[in-house]
């Protein structure tokens, strides 16, 4: 089955994103498709590439990267909740004549068209926030 | 499937957007219109489902000079431009926060929670803010 | 239909405006939505209310860590994610009761 997954809360200080996640890879060991991870309002700060937490914590921005990268997956943070939140990518940055970019690996930043697009898209969509 | 669900890109979807967050309180509300708006750009079957602190978002009168943010409200009245017609006000939200029909800034349908849960059913997409 | 609750009920009013509008299905509780599953709380008569229209599940790390794993009520069924991912699968359309 195709699914889509909509995170609505940056990651810490609610659960969210993790129970996001471990949806997430759970459906990809029964054999589901994953067609797009969308970030929206602080969802967006899941993919902030700045995140640096304690040792013993988990890295929830890495461990979307890695997810990304062993099934090709599709992360799409939303363009205007990034900007009001201050993630940007390097094409942004320059736009915006900012002095970093800061998209995590594995992320891209696109338009609100790509959360209908997965509606449309996806047999389901589980959106996970507060 | 017959000829009137076809569209360029396949079949059309019953979307619904339900609003369940006050305004300027937190960005749910704001955000969400968002989505509504750029949803009407894909000749869906859209319709919004407004319960719980949701249904403050069609409270006339705001008027938000005072607090430095600005009001969104006059944009559900925008919708109907957008071929966003199906907006659906649940019943027992409105009276428990002591509001009527009259109280909102834009044409609605009041259903009952049972109704509004038997159209939430048959969706296809349900996105909730 | 999947309805899915992550708050607690003892903060928010999710598991009310749910239980007042859904039409049947199954309800998942999951995050702090667990909390509901407690036996003996004030949440527990709305739960075994529920189960007269509707199939009612629990994520089962969500309740492990929250130490509920022993005084989960009666008839409310333990998934893990994997489970979680079959009642998304098995119902039409999921809603959110964020």
């Amino acid at each position: 089955m195709k699914l889509g997954i909509m995170v609505s809360e940056g990651p810490y200080t609610h659960q969210a994103a993790d129970t996001a996640y471990n949806f997430a890879k759970a459906a990809l060991e029964k054999g589901h498709e994953i067609y797009r991870v969308f970030f929206y309002h602080d969802g967006v700060n899941n993919g902030t590439g700045y995140t640096t937490p304690p040792q013993d914590d988990r890295n929830i921005v890495n461990r979307w990267s890695e997810l990304a990268q062993q099934h090709n997956l599709d992360l799409v943070v939303c363009v205007a909740a990034a900007q009001r939140r201050g993630i940007v990518d390097a094409d942004e940055q320059k736009r915006h004549g900012k002095s970093g970019n800061n998209l995590a690996p594995g992320f891209r930043i696109s338009g609100l068209g790509q959360l209908v697009e997965a509606g449309i898209q996806c047999d389901r969509l589980v959106t996970f926030g507060d | 499937m017959d000829e009137m669900d076809m569209e360029e890109g396949g079949a059309v979807k019953k979307f619904m957007f339900v609003n369940r967050k006050a305004p300027y309180g937190t960005i749910y509300a704001l955000e969400g219109l968002e989505v509504v708006l750029i949803s009407a750009a894909f000749d869906q079957d859209v319709s919004l489902a407004f319960c719980d602190d949701g249904v403050y978002e069609l409270k006339k009168g705001q008027d938000t000079k005072g607090i430095g943010v600005k009001n969104f409200s006059p944009t559900y009245r925008a919708l109907e431009g957008y071929d966003i017609e199906k907006l659906y006000v649940e019943k027992e939200s409105l009276e428990a926060r002591g509001l009527t029909e009259d109280d909102l800034l834009v044409d609605v349908q009041v259903l009952s929670s049972a109704e509004l849960g038997a159209m939430m059913a048959e969706q296809d997409v349900v996105i909730s803010f | 239909m999947l309805h899915i609750i992550n708050k607690s009920p003892f903060e928010r009013s999710s598991l009310d405006s749910c239980l007042r509008i859904a039409q049947g299905g199954a309800l998942l509780l999951i995050e702090d939505g667990v909390y509901a599953a407690g036996k003996g709380s004030a949440a527990e008569a709305k739960i075994k209310q529920a189960m007269g229209g509707m199939k009612v599940y629990a994520l089962g790390p969500d309740v492990a860590a929250r130490g509920l794993a022993d005084r989960v009520i009666d008839g409310v069924t333990l998934v893990d994610y994997a489970g979680f991912v079959d009642l998304v699968a098995e119902n039409t359309n999921v809603q959110s009761w964020l």
